[in-house]
């Protein structure tokens, strides 16, 4: 059984009076475990698409089904409520909570489900080579420091599907791949679907599979 | 000059697209501008009123007054003046005293009897009800008297009134009077009556207390001012006061406008609370333009330009929100006659008086410049090339930076100056500038204290929520302190009201202790001592032995003879000329009572005196502050004329007297002996708690001996709590101008971080979390919010309370806990309805719109 799939997926805004389509008929399928790259130019709509895969935003047409829920029908608490069971996140500028430690970040997701997640965050911060660190907040990390922090947290709650939103893109050379084979570690240990927006050539390459945008439109390699 | 239009420009365009955000800052502003239009109004007004009404509050051209019948001299000296005119002068007199009315139906109160000649008053009209009594008063012979009266003693119209041995029919009661002032009647009402049939009452015998004055009504056109001052000193030698209507009017005047001096100073609190808004406003939105400032730079525009852009958007906000404030405040002024109203004596009319409405505009505009100076600075520290790198650091800031130290001290020149101004003076000003920095420096210590506590101690245990909630009172950029300095302020000010308010009525209260009476006899004459104490004594205890008071006056001072000093012109002009004057009722006994302390000297030891005549220079314990007024110290030496004896006298010892407490307390004291010959009126003191039962015995007593008044301590204690509940009234309403401020700063502040915490919330939400959890952590942080500030000030404000109640009012403090804890949570619940009120945003915006904008 596929973990997600969409069909027709469309999304327009309205901007200065004037309808505009930014994805258009998107369609795809994707089985547990596996890794998806979605690139294209800017504003080819990568980042709406993920939006919309993750429940984040509502599509103008067409329907997203996630580990079996239809999307559409769901309200926002029930969204919310399943991204906290299923769903991680990794974004471009890390959006780590200023007022909160490294550790404490990374137990937000837990605690968001009333769980005591103390031992875990501090185990993930291990795996992620930032065991000392876990007092610091994140005015204290650098820019690398804190993506992986990030990918710690976005592991926490054992998601069955993250959603990285341009990991590598504010980071340099080392870090980003510091960055990129920890995800690809956690795809393999854990069987956690990747789905991937970036316009990193590398990152694209090591993905099983490729969606490519151009204008909102899926379009072939 | 080019510049400067482009400055304008700037100004212009940015200033229309924050038109939102700078809602608030211009609802600060005028929150401060409202108030003090208000008050500057409504003080401009009454000084109007007072002028018109003038001669109608005096009743006459020129008022004389005297503790005693006029001598024999002073009867010539007045027949001069009056034929110093032509045609010559109109005369009334009046004579007013205390007296027990008794009902028909057997009630008693003390009331204010006003015996009056017919043609009183010459200006000014007195209605009654039913109309027309008043002109007939002489003719009827009856009794007009204020509605009170058919209250307590309970009389009705048409009813028999008796005072002292006479018989009064009631034909009216009065229903405006000019000059009257609403809550002297707590003290009883008067009743008036015709001059001629005051003999009848034999109530003004001996020992008891009275006014004797005359009316005079010059021709038109006469210098009422240059005649008073012909006459005065003669007058004055004869102990007669001589008052004109301007006298009458500065005497008002001063009293008025110091009670608006007081009020102003409070508004101008909340103006300074919206000065803090502004510059909080500046500070953000400065930080928000950095970018839009570093692109103009790299484009070419100076400094100055653009200092001058942003000072002009300043000046405008602070123009708008004065305008706004004016009108709010011309309004507002409506309500503050309403208040005060039992308090001043004229009527005042709402008029918007447009020398205050610009003064207020203004000041409301300097304010909010002068507020906006130091944030302002911070765009001489932006760099060109803050543009090509996102996290580029400015230099540090030079140490000794000019114009930062120019900016401060306009700020810190502009309070002062305000201060002084709104005060009238400049003691009161510097003071009240000292003050306000003081509270806020330790309110801003207060905060800061318990917001480092907080982080130490967060509590780990919390759930996650509400965790959450308190952390995010420290994020980055935050504004935790400033909106607990502003709401505390006005939470300060409220509280210090009710504590002192509270304390001030605890000490005065009558009730509380066996010990203290509340029912009081006077003028008991020496032939009725024995009876009275026995009826006394049959229903209530007696609390100690009857008190002897012994009229006398001051003959002279220190070998200088009074009326001489008060007839010379240089001490005209002295301050304690009352002190000299005045009719003095002293006491003799043997050792000092609980309500008073010896600060110099030492008093006499007891019985030392006894059996000693009134020829030794006898020695004398004098109230400090009256010693102060006539300018004498231990050892000096007072002459007092006790019914034409000479009594020589040294001062042995000063006393500080506590004036507030119900008991019989005097200004000078003597020793057991002397005066024991000496003619006197006795005062008994006795307690009984039942109200029915306290009347009762009044009525008996009265009915006995008519000359006899008496005073249930209870009721009087009632009419002081009127009236600090009137004045607490106003200072409260202006206190919550300072209040309303301290939220619109709040407001201001939410509003301020929006941006971060719908991101924040938008990230949570991505991350799973439900609208109520959100909604829990807002709630944790403004509950959090509110709470420290309300610590804050209740701390503060019972330092505050503290030390006045213990060094100004000299009392023992006491916490009214049930009125502040409520308080605090009213705070609390505004806190939380203006943090969510402004939040809706957080939970209704999609996630993912918020996250990618960057």
């Amino acid at each position: 059984m596929s973990i997600l799939s969409c069909e027709a997926l469309t999304k327009t805004y309205v901007s200065g009076g004037r309808e505009i389509t930014v994805l258009r008929d998107i369609t795809f399928e994707l089985e547990a475990g596996e890794v998806l790259a979605v690139t294209g130019p800017s504003g080819s709509g990568k980042s709406t698409l993920l939006g919309l895969l993750a429940g984040l935003d509502r599509p103008a047409r067409g329907r997203v089904v996630l580990d079996g829920h239809d999307l559409s029908a769901l309200t926002e608490d029930e969204r919310a409520r399943l991204r906290a069971e299923k769903v991680g996140f990794v974004f471009q500028f890390f959006h780590l909570i200023p007022t909160l430690t490294a550790r404490e970040n990374v137990q937000v997701p837990l605690e968001l489900r009333g769980e005591d997640a103390r031992a875990r965050a501090e185990d993930l911060l291990a795996r992620v080579g930032l065991a000392e660190r876990g007092h610091h907040y994140p005015a204290q990390l650098s820019g690398g420091e804190q993506q992986r922090v990030a990918v710690a947290r976005a592991f926490a709650h054992r998601p069955r599907i993250l959603f990285a939103d341009e990991p590598t893109g504010n980071l340099d050379a080392q870090n980003g791949a510091n960055v990129v084979a920890l995800l690809s570690e956690m795809n393999r240990e854990l069987g956690t679907t990747l789905v991937l927006v970036t316009h990193d050539p590398d990152l694209a390459r090591r993905a099983g599979r490729v969606i490519r945008l151009r204008d909102g439109e899926a379009v072939p390699a | 000059m080019s510049r400067l239009r482009f400055a304008l420009a700037l100004a212009w365009r940015e200033g229309r697209g924050s038109r939102r955000r700078g809602g608030l800052v211009v609802a600060a502003v005028a929150i401060g501008v409202a108030a003090l239009v208000a008050i500057n109004s409504f003080g401009d007004n009454l000084q109007a009123s007072v002028r018109q009404e003038a001669r109608a509050l005096l009743g006459a051209d020129l008022f004389l007054s005297s503790p005693e019948p006029f001598s024999e001299r002073a009867e010539v000296v007045l027949a001069e003046l009056r034929r110093a005119s032509s045609p010559a002068a109109e005369l009334v007199r009046v004579v007013r005293f205390g007296a027990m009315a008794r009902a028909s139906a057997g009630g008693t109160r003390l009331a204010q009897v006003v015996a009056v000649d017919p043609g009183y008053p010459f200006y000014g009209t007195i209605d009654t009800a039913p109309a027309g009594e008043w002109p007939r008063l002489a003719e009827t012979g009856g009794a007009i008297a204020d509605p009170g009266i058919l209250v307590a003693p309970g009389a009705s119209l048409g009813d028999e009134l008796a005072l002292g041995e006479a018989r009064f029919t009631l034909r009216a009661t009065v229903e405006n009077v000019p000059g009257d002032v609403g809550v002297r009647t707590a003290f009883g009402p008067r009743v008036f009556i015709p001059r001629r049939r005051v003999e009848e009452t034999r109530l003004l015998a001996f020992g008891s207390r009275a006014r004797y004055e005359a009316f005079l009504k010059l021709p038109p056109g006469t210098d009422a001012e240059a005649l008073a001052a012909r006459f005065r000193g003669r007058l004055a030698a004869e102990r007669l006061v001589v008052r004109t209507v301007s006298d009458d009017q500065r005497r008002l005047n001063d009293t008025l406008s110091r009670l608006a001096n007081y009020l102003a100073l409070v508004a101008l609190a909340a103006l300074l609370l919206g000065g803090l808004a502004v510059a909080s406003a500046v500070h953000v939105f400065i930080r928000r333009r950095l970018e839009s400032v570093a692109v103009l730079r790299c484009l070419g525009a100076s400094t100055g330009t653009l200092l001058a852009a942003y000072l002009i958007q300043a000046a405008a906000v602070g123009l708008v929100g004065s305008l706004v404030g004016a009108g709010l405040g011309v309004v507002a002024q409506l309500a503050l006659p309403l208040l005060l109203r039992e308090l001043i004596p004229v009527d005042v009319a709402w008029s918007p008086s447009w020398p205050a409405v610009l003064a207020g505009v203004g000041v409301g505009v300097w304010v909010a410049v002068v507020f906006s100076l130091l944030p302002l600075l911070a765009v001489r520290r932006v760099s060109p090339l803050a543009v090509l790198r996102r996290d580029y650091e400015p230099p540090a800031a030079p140490r000794s930076d000019v114009a930062r130290g120019l900016a401060l001290l306009a700020l810190a020149g502009s309070v002062v100056g305000l201060a002084v101004i709104e005060a009238g003076r400049v003691g009161a000003g510097l003071l009240f500038a000292a003050g306000i920095a003081l509270a806020l420096g330790a309110l801003a210590l207060a905060a800061a204290l318990l917001v480092r506590g907080l982080r130490r101690f967060l509590p780990r245990r919390l759930p996650y929520l509400y965790r959450q909630g308190l952390a995010n009172t420290f994020r980055p950029a935050n504004q935790t302190l400033l909106v607990v300095l502003a709401l505390g302020f006005g939470t300060f000010l409220l509280s210090t009201l009710v504590l002192v308010q509270h304390n001030l009525l605890r000490e005065l209260r009558v009730d509380r202790g066996e010990e203290r009476p509340n029912v009081v006899f006077f003028d008991v004459q020496p032939d009725q001592r024995e009876d009275v104490e026995a009826r006394v004594r049959a229903r209530a205890p007696l609390l100690g032995p009857a008190v002897p008071i012994i009229p006398m006056r001051i003959q002279s001072v220190k070998g200088r003879a009074a009326s001489e000093l008060l007839a010379s012109a240089e001490e005209a002009d002295r301050p304690g000329r009352w002190a000299l004057r005045r009719e003095y009722r002293s006491s003799h006994r043997d050792s000092s009572r609980p309500s008073e302390r010896v600060v110099a000297g030492e008093w006499w030891r007891p019985g030392e005196w006894r059996g000693r005549t009134a020829t030794e220079t006898i020695p004398i314990a004098v109230d400090a502050d009256l010693a102060r007024e006539l300018e004498v110290g231990v050892g000096d030496e007072i002459v007092w004329d006790v019914q034409g004896l000479l009594v020589p006298s040294r001062v042995a010892c000063l006393r500080d007297v506590d004036w507030a407490r119900f008991e019989p307390n005097f200004f000078v004291v003597f020793p057991e002996g002397p005066l024991d010959g000496a003619p006197r009126s006795f005062v008994l003191l006795s307690r009984l708690d039942d109200a029915a039962a306290r009347a009762r015995l009044q009525r008996e007593i009265v009915e006995a001996h008519p000359n006899v008044s008496s005073l249930d301590l209870a009721q009087v204690q009632r009419g002081v709590e009127r009236i600090l509940d009137r004045v607490a009234l106003a200072i409260r309403f202006m206190a919550l101008f300072s209040l309303a401020a301290g939220a619109a700063v709040l407001a201001g502040a939410v509003a301020a971080s929006r941006h971060q915490r719908v991101r924040e919330g938008a990230l949570l939400r991505t991350l799973g979390a439900t609208r109520h959890q959100l909604v829990r952590i807002l709630l944790a942080e403004y509950a959090v919010l509110g709470a420290l500030a309300g610590v804050a000030a209740l701390v503060l404000s019972t330092l505050a309370g503290w030390a006045l109640v213990r060094f100004v009012f000299g009392g023992v403090f006491a916490f009214p806990g049930p009125a502040l804890f409520t308080l605090l949570l009213g705070i609390a619940a505004l806190t939380i309805a203006i943090g969510l009120a402004g939040s809706t945003e957080v939970w209704r915006r999609p996630p993912l719109e918020v996250l990618r904008a960057e």
